[in-house]
């Protein structure tokens, strides 16, 4: 039997998600459930003056109207915030349905119930509002003013202000001493996740007990359940949280929402099954949104451009209230702004503010994305300052392979890293010295389709994440997970895991796993997970920490699996443990050919318990938690090479590659795939993609005509390669891929579209780099 | 994205569809692939209380050979224009274009009728009937008309069609081996065209505008400066003129005016001589 783990496994999910048969929670078929229509604030900010249920009970189906003041005795605790990230943080309570005041358009201010989805859309639009207008706070450094302050209890727009200065002086010094110095101003535009399937919650009582199931479109079901409690009072152990079917989420679904806890408070009210799904443009104002930052960078560097300190200062939108882990976000890019390169001096001080926009938290990257943006942008800024390419720059910077484990500026320690061979290699890949020459020569002949590349070298941190370290952060959770293998008596398995996935294919490489270990095939593992009653301790999916902690969990735990078989195959076969040999599934007597037992035979020994070592407890089932010792650094370089008509702006990304460095792969398809999502949701963000509001807080483009996801026809086919780097603080050797593309492609392309114009002597611009931006700025630069 | 409450008929011939628009008035809407209705409907800007559905008037779907021109049912889908032999030989600029229209989701539904009868400014087809100088044929209580599509379109997604009216026919012309370009101009393929030009050379010149104004326009003074002998920069240089280019997220009116000039000027080019 030869191993799975390392190879290109099929993804056991796809057949049931292609052919339609997977269910998710708006497919479930619940007699007599409820429909609830969310009658969302118009405006941004104003106090709500009255509101008239009286025409929405009218229409036939509407069976009830509540408002925030009629649902305030529903909650134990305000929504929750998970993530205090200092002492002094300005956190004003935020109650599913407001009560008084309305701080975004997607802020619910009444809730339909009817008997049908018609019905509660028909209801939720006859409900009259009157709302008393106050001024929206809609820009994050008017927001900073406190101009207008939208919370009064908190009596500032300011939510906190956290610094990471290890050694100030040394930063003054640098800066003091230094020969070149870059300073720049870019924005992180929001970004709405758009994840395929928007949110839905079901929420059936049961009919003895008390008990409640709520089934949510959610990535983190363990976490729901304890939040979920906590809010409402629902005691935790009769609350079963099952996420079915989830169509993606890129952190958006790594929250508590208020349709959650509503549609759980009305069916203990009403004692019915309630349910609610999500249409796409209310999905644009009420689920979280991604990035939302202002950046300030500056580098210091000497006479060769090796850069000597970073000082960044951030001012992060946390919209209009903070949600799970809103404050959190820029912290988890806090520690990379110095990126892949080894810098002594370090400083960084981020101020999180409230304006009236939908709140922002969790999305693909999740403050890495901005900090490697930020320092791969400034690099190139110090490469045309210095005068070399903006391949030699990063040559001269990168942390040496000789430098690993690598005590980084911030505080963390870089588990292992080899970064100039995944430049060398998409250098190859692309190109680089064909492209160069093909540039120049279209700038001599004055051609006006102008070419560009553009480089970034990213590394991130995930694996999350050490418990203790997350004690440092505030962070009000630990970062193990959970796993159990289980052989049953006919010699399949069972494998629970506590992550849980939403289309990142965790059924297929933790089958894989244990395949290897237990010597059994892949179609005789099944996987259980989503579901707190099958698979009660868990930890969920974000942050790429799947594999590296999840999955780590899972071998941990086939591998005790395999160590008690391995007690009972020596028992059974009056043979020494360390004369067995573990070989296709079975394990043999060395030197005694005749002498084997299979792995399944052994797991109906266990289970007949007719013939155990005296110690040894019936059945093989074992569980393991386990707290990862570090992070964890994947690291890459990727390579983007953009075409600019002069004439129209129209910017079109010609060709890509990318290098990528996860450590061990165990299945290369899903890390392609995640590649392939992941770089595209990326590109997205340079070229296409931005929540844009008016000044009075309204969103512009809450529909898909609108904002614009990109697909296969806006792109070219990625060149993919890999290096691999195996990290040294995990058996697996394996550190995370799902975040990796969108990090790294972000800068990669913006670099090159400067690069484009830097004839022009453009030297920054602004995301998305739409053709009216750019021609607008060529326009500029021409008349200058 | 759930729509108001409405009837729903379903025609099974056009003089019955005809007479479902009679019987229902102004608050009818007739429903062929949805693609422009159904959006709308959904996002409630509207509201028809009767949907009468044209949508298996298989008899409405065709493309024939009519001596001078090609013949077009109007319940023809954008997929089977794309696809036509015929008009790849005689109107090869339509072929292309409709192969440009939305995804290939929206082709396999959307038809061509309801694409004209929409009356947006912003979609492919108005501009490029415009440009191939098309007849449309209507039928009403009183029997069928001919409309010459410089008529037809009469305001913001309003047409000459009257509320009892049925689009039943597309004629264009044949052009075997005219020069012709469409040029589409979008961030993303699947998306309206920001700005977008249909240019057809055959001794005279048909060039048609996209998302330029309230209506689809024809670009009249780049035709008329062609046909005078202009070059082709000067030509294009006064292609914005009478055009009242709409300000989005996309693109100011400034902006489209720039493009209508880049455009057409690369649409002549490309149609040639």
């Amino acid at each position: 039997m030869s191993p799975v783990v390392g190879t290109p496994v099929l993804r056991k999910e796809d057949p049931r998600l292609l052919t339609g048969e997977a269910r998710y929670v708006d497919d479930l078929v619940i007699a007599g459930a409820r429909y609830l229509g969310m009658v969302r604030s118009t405006e941004a900010h104003a106090e709500v003056s009255s509101i008239d249920a009286g025409p929405a009970l009218a229409v036939p189906g509407v069976e009830a109207v509540f408002t925030g003041a009629d649902l305030q005795d529903a909650w134990a605790a305000p929504m929750p915030c998970a993530w205090p990230v200092t002492a002094d943080m300005k956190n004003p309570a935020h109650l599913p349905v407001a009560v008084g005041k309305a701080c975004y358009t997607g802020d619910i201010v009444a809730v339909v119930v009817a008997t049908s989805r018609y019905a509660a859309a028909d209801g939720a639009e006859a409900v009259v509002v009157d709302y008393k207008p106050l001024p929206a706070v809609v820009d994050i450094e008017d927001a900073a003013t406190d101009r207008v302050v939208i919370h009064e209890s908190a009596g500032t727009n300011a939510s906190y202000t956290w610094a990471l200065v290890p050694d100030p002086d040394a930063v003054e010094r640098a800066f003091a001493s230094a020969v070149h110095t870059v300073q720049e101003r870019y924005v992180q535009q929001r970004l709405i996740p758009e994840a395929m399937e928007p949110r839905g919650v079901a929420v059936v009582p049961q009919p003895i007990g008390g008990d409640l199931i709520v089934y949510s479109s959610t990535q983190i079901p363990h976490i729901l359940k304890v939040m979920l409690a906590v809010t409402t009072g629902v005691p935790e152990h009769k609350l079963r949280v099952v996420a079915p079917a989830v169509g993606g989420g890129f952190g958006s679904k790594l929250n508590v929402y208020a349709e959650e806890l509503i549609a759980l408070a009305i069916a203990r009210k009403l004692n019915v099954p309630t349910r609610w799904t999500e249409d796409r443009t209310e999905n644009a104002v009420a689920t979280v949104q991604g990035r939302g930052q202002i950046q300030h960078i500056e580098l210091a560097a000497d006479a060769d451009g090796k850069i000597t300190a970073v000082r960044v200062k951030l001012l992060a939108d946390m919209g209009a209230y903070l949600q799970l882990v809103t404050p959190g976000i820029p912290l988890l890019g806090a520690f990379l702004y110095h990126g892949v390169y080894d810098v002594p001096a370090y400083s960084f001080e981020c101020t999180g503010v409230f304006t009236n926009k939908t709140p922002t938290d969790a999305y693909r990257g999740a403050g890495r994305p901005e900090a490697t943006y930020a320092i791969e942008r400034a690099i190139d800024a110090l490469a045309a300052q210095v005068g070399v390419g903006t391949d030699e720059i990063r040559r001269r910077n990168y942390i040496k392979p000789d430098q690993f484990p690598y005590a980084s500026p911030a505080g963390l320690m870089f588990d292992s890293g080899d970064y100039e061979p995944s430049l060398d290699r998409a250098l190859e890949l692309i190109g680089y010295e064909g492209l160069r020459k093909e540039q120049a020569d279209r700038r001599a002949s004055g051609s006006t389709k102008h070419l560009g590349i553009g480089i970034s070298t990213y590394v991130e941190m995930c694996g999350l994440a050490p418990s203790r370290v997350l004690a440092s952060l505030n962070y009000s959770a630990g970062g193990w997970e959970a796993a159990t293998v289980r052989l049953l008596p006919t010699g399949k398995a069972q494998v629970v895991t506590g992550a849980t996935p939403h289309g990142q294919g965790h059924e297929t490489s933790w089958s894989m796993l244990v395949a290897d270990r237990l010597g059994i095939d892949i179609d005789d593992i099944e996987v259980l997970h989503s579901d707190t009653a099958l698979s009660p301790i868990g930890m969920d999916t974000y942050g790429s920490r799947s594999l590296s902690v999840g999955g780590v969990a899972i071998e941990m735990a086939a591998q005790k699996v395999l160590d008690k078989a391995r007690i009972i195959a020596a028992h059974q076969m009056e043979a020494n443990e360390d004369d067995l040999e573990f070989v296709d599934g079975e394990f043999r007597v060395r030197g005694t050919p005749t002498k084997a037992m299979p792995i399944q035979a052994i797991a109906f020994e266990a289970f007949t318990a007719h013939n155990l070592p005296d110690d040894i407890e019936p059945n093989l089932s074992e569980s393991v938690t386990y707290d990862p010792p570090n992070f964890t650094f994947p690291f890459g370089t990727h390579v983007a090479v953009v075409e600019i008509d002069e004439d129209t702006g129209h910017v079109a990304l010609v060709d890509y590659a990318a290098v990528d460095d996860c450590g061990n792969q165990v299945n290369p398809l899903i890390v392609s795939g995640q590649l392939h999502g992941g770089i595209v949701q990326g590109v997205a963000q340079a070229l296409w993609e931005e929540a844009v509001y008016d000044d009075e807080g309204q969103l512009r483009n809450a529909t898909l005509i609108d904002y614009l996801v990109p697909s296969a026809a806006e792109l070219p086919s990625f060149k993919l390669d890999h290096t691999v780097t195996p990290s040294p603080t995990n058996p697996l050797g394996v550190k995370g891929i799902g975040e990796a593309g969108t990090i790294g492609s972000t800068p990669a392309v913006m670099n090159a579209v400067v690069d484009a114009l830097s004839p022009f002597g453009i030297t920054d611009v602004a995301m998305p780099a739409s053709p009216q931006r750019l021609w607008s700025l060529i326009q500029e630069a021409k008349t200058r | 994205m759930i729509p108001a409450s409405f009837d729903y008929v379903r025609a099974d011939t056009p003089d019955h569809a005809v007479q479902l628009l009679g019987e229902h008035g102004d608050d009818a809407k007739l429903l062929a692939g949805g693609h422009s209705l159904l959006p709308l409907m959904k996002l409630r800007l509207a509201t028809p209380s009767v949907l009468v559905d044209v949508g298996r008037l298989r008899d409405l779907s065709y493309i024939n050979d009519a001596g001078d021109h090609v013949a077009i049912g109007a319940l023809t889908r954008h997929q089977d224009l794309e696809l036509s032999d015929l008009l790849g030989a005689q109107v090869p600029l339509l072929r292309h274009a409709a192969g440009q229209v939305g995804d290939p989701q929206v082709r396999h539904r959307g038809t061509i009728g309801g694409s004209i009868a929409h009356g947006d400014p912003a979609s492919d087809l108005p501009a490029v009937l415009l440009a191939l100088r098309a007849t449309l044929v209507a039928q009403g209580p009183n029997g069928t008309r001919e409309i010459a599509v410089d008529d037809f379109f009469t305001g913001f997604l309003e047409t000459a069609l009257a509320p009892d009216e049925l689009l039943t026919e597309i004629r264009v012309p044949k052009a075997p081996g005219a020069g012709w370009s469409f040029q589409k101009f979008n961030r993303r393929a699947q998306d309206w065209a920001i700005v977008g030009v249909a240019c057809v050379r055959n001794g005279t010149t048909g060039i048609g505008l996209v998302n330029l104004g309230s209506t689809p326009l024809r670009a009249a003074a780049s035709e008329q400066a062609i046909g005078s002998g202009a070059s082709i920069e000067d030509a294009a240089a006064v292609a914005d003129e009478g055009t009242d280019p709409p300000s989005d997220l996309n693109a100011t009116p400034e902006y489209r005016r720039h493009l209508a000039h880049v455009l057409v000027r690369r649409a002549l080019e490309q149609a040639g001589g």
